[in-house]
């Protein structure tokens, strides 16, 4: 390639170096696009941040830290907790479920391995308002479960499950668990299977396997599964909304409150930007931990 | 051993039916006779017949497949561009430009959502299809990139030196040998864009105006005011318009990696 790339006679080829054989400012147009679409509206955001309020909604431009001051008050502070909890949980749920269903298909037939890898990306594609919907058809006080429990005659009257925080888990846990699996399902196949066989000829327990043998060496895909997980369920929107109480509230819905229904668009835009950063610390810290595997892979 | 197997095959065989079940079992009441019980009654197409006479939601059906059209074609094209082009970056600066184009696709949607609507009311763009579509090429420009690229790396250099070596401008290499050897990427990269432009609801809720309400939208409004058959039936037809979409992007990218 760099034989060619480095003649410059060549009519239209520009004559500087890197590996493909294309003009640089073809990605011109697209990240045009990307900053003035997103960067730009990112920047607005963390500008009208620090604005205030005017008295009938809408924007002030007189500039100071009154918003993220606000964001002090204990009502805040517990939508910001509530919702960490939730994500925390929702990941740890994942990570319990998702994990012997990743670690099978890695190790199934290969035939079977296509199959079942197809099986748990159909999910992603299918419409999320359908899948959360779906739950509230099967939870509510006059749903399927409740008829079931009913026919069964294990309760008498129905169970409230919709419209709680164990609902809003549900729905989180079955919204994300396929991001859990494909990454752990990837680290579980590089693992040498010889390295367990070794643990089982040392008269390991299946615990101590699992815990010193098969965790350590599927690290990378449990952090990367935690935070593709994590991340989506920290902002979320929809699920909370359709299936959680008078008193669920997560970020997702604190933002969507304060601009649409409050409309204190400078406060809404100090929580965008506090869950930003709150996302892109546990990314930083991702990728810290990440680059730690490496090095301890390096040293021998 | 043997029996460690089992377990972990009873367990994901769980896995599987929790996730497939609940759709399963709403598509299977689509079909339930009875408006208010969860029991089944009988066999019947009638709410299927019932959204058909809905005109309000075939007004959604078509805006929805607008703005995904369009959107799609700007981030498809958009995307290829940005595909070919950070090949030839130094790797450093390619580094960081992947990552700020990559970028939307970790940002909370609601956060996208939010900030798009804030920039179009304040350069007073009147909300409606225009900026839902604006938004969707947004989100859409990330994901044609990450397909494209994946197959751009795997295509065989040689075929390009060979048609510079016989003389071939950058244009006609790209014409006559890169895009048709990428053509099911970028083809697969398309319906991906088009079925997640077809399903979103959150930037599309913060970005819609009066009049451009989307097929989601309309779902989220009837969810909103409660579960009825109506929107088990409408479920399930959006479940395997999605089902047919993915299986054809996916036959697209299956063909692209067979090809080389």
């Amino acid at each position: 390639m760099n034989s060619v790339t480095s003649v410059p006679s060549l009519e239209g080829r520009a004559s500087d170096g890197g590996a493909g054989g294309y003009p640089a400012w073809l990605l011109g147009p697209g990240l045009a696009w990307t900053t003035l679409f997103f960067f730009l509206p990112l920047a607005l955001v963390l500008v009208i941040s620090f604005a205030a309020r005017g008295t009938y909604g809408g924007v002030v431009w007189r500039f100071g830290l009154m918003n993220y001051l606000d964001l002090l008050h204990p009502l805040y502070f517990r939508i910001f907790g509530q919702s960490m909890l939730f994500a925390g949980l929702t990941t740890a749920v994942c990570l319990v479920l998702g994990f012997p269903l990743a670690y099978y298909m890695a190790r199934t037939s290969p035939k079977w391995q296509g199959i079942w890898l197809l099986l748990v990306m159909i999910p992603f594609w299918t419409n999320f308002l359908v899948r959360t919907y779906a739950w509230m058809f099967i939870l509510r006080a006059e749903g399927l479960l409740n008829t079931l429990l009913m026919q069964a005659g294990v309760v008498e009257t129905p169970v409230e499950i919709l419209y709680s925080n164990t609902a809003v888990i549900i729905g989180l846990v079955y919204g994300y668990l396929p991001f859990m699996v494909l990454p752990l399902f990837v680290a579980v196949e590089r693992l040498d299977p010889r390295l367990i066989d070794a643990a089982w000829d040392l008269y390991a327990s299946p615990w101590s396997v699992f815990r010193r043998v098969i965790l350590p060496l599927t690290k990378p895909g449990v952090i990367a599964g935690c935070i593709l997980v994590l991340i989506p369920t920290l902002g979320a929107f929809i699920t909370p909304d359709l299936l959680g109480g008078a008193r669920t509230m997560m970020i997702g819905n604190l933002i969507q409150h304060e601009y649409l229904v409050v409309r204190d668009w400078p406060l809404g835009s100090a929580i965008s930007f506090v869950l930003m950063l709150v996302v892109v610390g546990a990314m930083a810290a991702f990728f810290r931990a990440e680059r730690r595997l490496r090095q301890n892979e390096v040293r021998p | 051993m043997i029996r460690r197997r089992a377990w972990l095959r009873r367990a994901s065989v769980g896995s599987l039916v929790f996730l497939y079940l609940p759709v399963a079992v709403l598509i299977a009441f689509s079909f339930n006779a009875s408006r208010l019980s969860a029991s089944w009654q009988g066999f019947t197409l009638k709410w299927y017949g019932v959204l058909v006479g809905d005109r309000a939601l075939l007004g959604a059906t078509w805006n929805s497949l607008f703005i995904a059209l369009v959107s799609t074609a700007i981030a498809t094209g958009l995307g290829l561009g940005v595909a070919l082009g950070i090949e030839r970056l130094p790797l450093r600066r390619q580094q960081v430009v992947e990552g700020a184009i990559l970028l939307p696709l970790v940002i909370p949607e609601v956060m996208m959502g939010v900030a798009l609507m804030l920039l179009f009311v304040m350069v007073k763009w009147p909300l409606g299809l225009w900026t839902i579509i604006l938004g969707h090429a947004t989100f859409n420009i990330p994901v044609v990139v990450v397909i494209i690229r994946a197959r751009l790396r795997k295509l065989d250099q040689r075929l390009e030196e060979a048609a510079y070596d016989l003389g071939a401008t950058v244009w006609q290499a790209l014409q006559r040998v890169t895009l048709p050897l990428l053509r099911p990427a970028i083809l697969g990269a398309a319906l991906m864009a088009f079925t997640i432009s077809f399903d979103d609801f959150i930037v599309t809720f913060f970005t819609a105006g009066p009049g451009s309400t989307t097929l989601p939208l309309k779902v989220y409004s009837m969810i909103k005011s409660g579960v009825s058959p109506e929107i088990n039936a409408l479920s399930a037809i959006l479940v395997l318009l999605s089902m047919g979409l993915i299986a054809l992007a996916l036959g697209m990218q299956r063909e692209a990696a067979t090809r080389n």
